[in-house]
C-alpha cells in the first residue's frame, strides 16, 4: 500500500475515534459511537499489516500474541462486575502505558526499522519524542498499578507519607528532564534504561500519598497520561491516527480531572501532592451528641407516607453491591405513586460516572438520575431523602464552616428535606476526617447497618 | 525553505486537543466512565506501533529483539482493545430510558 493512502486511512481512523466519543453525548447515540470506535480501530490494524507487507513467521506469531490479547481481554469484559469498574480502567491503563514503553525501547533499540536513523545516531528530535513516549509510558504503568492496587483493597487506600516526599520527587523530575537532554547529546543506550527506572519510580511515588476517595481524579490523569504517552509514540512513529488518539484521550482525561476536581473545590495539585484525610486530629474531638437512630420498619413507615423521595447513591453503595435491592425498593414506592428520582453527586464513588453505571446494571432508568446541579433545588420539596453510603458529599458544614477542609465544596441539599435517612454502619467520619453534621440533625435519622441489608428489611416491610 | 513536516504533525496534534476539548466536554456526565474505558481502548491504537516493531526482520532465522518487545506490547494492547471496547458495549447497553406506559 502506497503510503500516501495509508496517510489517509489512518487519518479516517482518527476521524472515526473523534466520532466514538461525539456518540457519548447521549446515551441513544453512544452504542452507535463505539461502533465508530472500533472501526477506527480496525482500519489502523489492518493498514499497518498492509504497509508492512510481511507475511513471514513474524506474521503468525503477530496474529497468535493478538488473539491472545484479544481472548484475555474479552473474557476480562465479561465477567468484571460492574462495581469492579475503577479498579479495571485503572488496569487498563497501566497496559497501555507499559505497551508504551515496549514500542519505545524497540524503536531506539532499532531506529532504522522506524526510519529513525540507525543505532547510536538516532535523529534528536524522534529521541525526543520516544524518551517523552516512553517516560510518560512508565509513570501511566506504575501509576496506575498502585492506583489499581488501592482501589481492589490490596493495599491501604489510606495516604502513604513521608518527609522530604515532594523534594524526592521535584528531584527525581530535574532528573528526568536532564537524562533526555544528555541522551540526546550522547546517545548512550544507558541513559535511555535510567529514563524508563526513575519513571516508573516517580509514577509509583506520585500516586502513593493519595488517598482512596480522591481516586476518580488519580483514575482521570492516568487516564490523560496514557493518551500523552500515545502521542508521543504517534510522533516518533508519524502517524496521524496515533497523534489524533493521544490528543483527544490526553485532553479527555484532562477534563475529567478538572471536573472531579470541582466537584471537590481542590485544586489540582492539592489533590496530586496528597495527604487529604490523613490526619485525624478533628476525629478525636467528637463530643457526644445525641442522633436519633432507627430501624427498617421506621424507615419503610417514613417512605410509604412520603409523596416524594431522592435516593442519594455513594461509594458505600457500590461497596454493599446494594444497587439492585435498592432499584426493588423504588419500585415498590413507585408502585405505591410515590416520585422517585435519583442525586449524584460529581465525585459519588471512585471514578467519573462511577454511580450511573452502578444504576444502570440495576436497570434504573437514566432519565431518573440527576446531576447536582440539576436536582439540588428539589431537595426543598421532597419529603424524603435516602442517603445510602454517601457522606461527604452531603454535609451542609461544606457552606457554613470556613474551618471545615471541604468549604466550598458543592454538596447536595439534603438537610433542606423534611426528613433525611442515613444509611451507615457507624458514626465514623467520611473520607475528609470531619463529621457530618447532619447526622445530629432532628430531622435525619440514623439506618445503622450494612446498605444492603438495611435495604433488603426495609423492601421486606414495604410489603 | 521549506517546512518541516513535523510541524504539520504537530498542527494535526494541537488541532486534536481542541477537538478533543469541545467533544469531551459535551459528554453528558452520566457517560463519563464509558468515556474512560473507551479512550482507554482507542489510545491502545498504539498497537500500531507495536506490529511495525514485530515485523521487522532482517534476517530470517531469528527474531529480532524488537519481535519480541513487540509482540509483547501487541499482547498488552489487545487486551485493552478488545477489553476496553467490549466493557463499554457492555455498560451502554445497560442504560435504558423509562418505559413509556
Amino acid at each position: 500500500m502506497s503510503p500516501n493512502l495509508a496517510a489517509f486511512l489512518y487519518l479516517a481512523s482518527g476521524i472515526l475515534f473523534i466520532l466514538a466519543l461525539r456518540g457519548l453525548s447521549s446515551p441513544e447515540t453512544s452504542r452507535q459511537g463505539n461502533l465508530f470506535g472500533i472501526s477506527g480501530m480496525l482500519i489502523a490494524i489492518i493498514v499497518t499489516f498492509l504497509v508492512a507487507e510481511s507475511f513471514s513467521k513474524e506474521f503468525i506469531y503477530v496474529l497468535i500474541f493478538l488473539s491472545a490479547g484479544g481472548i484475555i481481554g474479552s473474557v476480562i469484559a465479561y465477567k468484571i462486575p460492574m462495581t469492579a469498574m475503577p479498579q479495571l480502567v485503572a488496569g487498563f491503563h497501566s497496559l497501555v502505558g507499559f505497551a508504551a514503553v515496549l514500542v519505545a525501547i524497540s524503536a531506539f533499540l532499532e531506529p532504522n526499522v522506524f526510519n529513525l536513523g540507525t543505532v547510536g545516531n538516532i535523529k534528536t528530535a524522534s529521541l525526543i519524542e520516544m524518551s517523552l513516549g516512553a517516560s510518560i509510558g512508565a509513570i501511566t504503568f506504575s501509576g496506575s498499578v498502585i492506583a489499581f492496587l488501592k482501589l481492589q483493597g490490596i493495599m491501604s487506600g489510606s495516604p502513604i507519607i513521608f518527609r522530604g516526599q515532594h523534594i524526592l520527587n521535584g528531584l527525581i523530575g530535574i532528573l528526568i528532564v536532564v537524562s533526555i537532554v544528555y541522551l540526546c547529546i550522547s546517545q548512550l543506550p544507558q541513559l535511555f534504561w535510567i529514563l524508563i527506572l526513575i519513571s516508573f519510580l516517580i509514577g509509583f511515588l506520585l500516586i502513593i500519598p493519595i488517598g482512596g476517595a480522591d481516586m476518580p481524579v488519580v483514575i482521570s490523569m492516568l487516564n490523560s497520561y496514557s493518551g500523552w504517552a500515545a502521542a508521543g509514540i504517534g510522533f516518533t512513529l508519524e502517524n496521524t491516527a496515533l497523534i489524533i488518539t493521544g490528543a483527544l484521550v490526553g485532553s479527555s482525561g484532562a477534563i475529567l480531572s478538572y471536573i472531579m476536581c470541582k466537584g471537590m473545590n481542590r485544586s489540582f495539585f492539592n489533590v496530586i501532592l496528597g495527604g487529604f484525610g490523613a490526619t485525624d486530629d478533628t476525629a478525636k474531638n467528637i463530643e457526644k451528641k445525641p442522633v436519633k437512630s432507627g430501624n427498617a420498619e421506621d424507615a419503610a413507615f417514613l417512605m410509604k407516607n412520603a409523596s416524594s423521595v431522592i435516593i442519594v447513591p455513594g461509594y458505600g453503595m457500590a461497596v454493599a453491591q446494594a444497587q439492585h435491592v435498592l432499584r426493588e425498593m423504588v419500585d415498590f414506592l413507585k408502585k405505591n405513586g410515590i416520585k422517585v428520582s435519583y442525586a449524584i453527586h460529581p465525585v459519588a464513588g471512585r471514578m467519573p460516572g462511577h454511580m450511573n453505571v452502578l444504576l444502570a446494571e440495576a436497570n434504573v432508568p437514566y432519565d431518573e438520575v440527576f446531576e447536582l446541579d440539576d436536582i439540588n433545588n428539589d431537595f426543598a420539596n421532597t419529603d424524603v431523602a435516602f442517603v445510602i453510603g454517601a457522606n461527604d458529599v452531603t454535609n451542609p458544614a461544606a457552606k457554613t464552616d470556613l474551618q471545615s477542609p471541604i468549604y466550598g465544596m458543592p454538596v447536595l441539599d439534603v438537610e433542606k428535606c423534611k426528613s433525611v435517612l442515613f444509611v451507615k454502619r457507624s458514626l465514623s467520619p467520611g473520607y475528609a476526617g470531619i463529621d457530618n453534621e447532619l447526622f445530629y440533625r432532628d430531622n435525619t435519622l440514623m439506618l445503622f447497618a450494612d446498605a444492603k441489608k438495611m435495604t433488603e428489611d426495609i423492601v421486606k416491610n414495604l410489603n | 525553505m521549506e517546512i518541516d513536516p513535523f510541524i504539520f504533525r504537530l498542527s494535526i496534534f494541537i488541532l486534536s486537543i481542541f477537538i478533543g476539548y469541545y467533544v469531551v466536554w459535551s459528554v453528558t456526565p452520566s457517560l463519563h466512565t464509558p468515556l474512560m474505558s473507551v479512550t482507554n481502548a482507542i489510545s491502545s491504537v498504539i498497537i500500531v506501533g507495536a506490529i511495525i516493531a514485530s515485523l521487522a526482520s532482517e534476517n530470517n532465522s531469528n527474531f529480532e529483539i524488537s519481535n519480541i518487545f513487540g509482540f509483547f506490547a501487541i499482547l498488552l494492547a489487545a487486551i485493552n482493545i478488545f477489553g476496553g471496547f467490549l466493557v463499554t458495549q457492555r455498560m451502554l447497553q445497560m442504560y435504558k430510558k423509562k418505559k413509556k406506559k
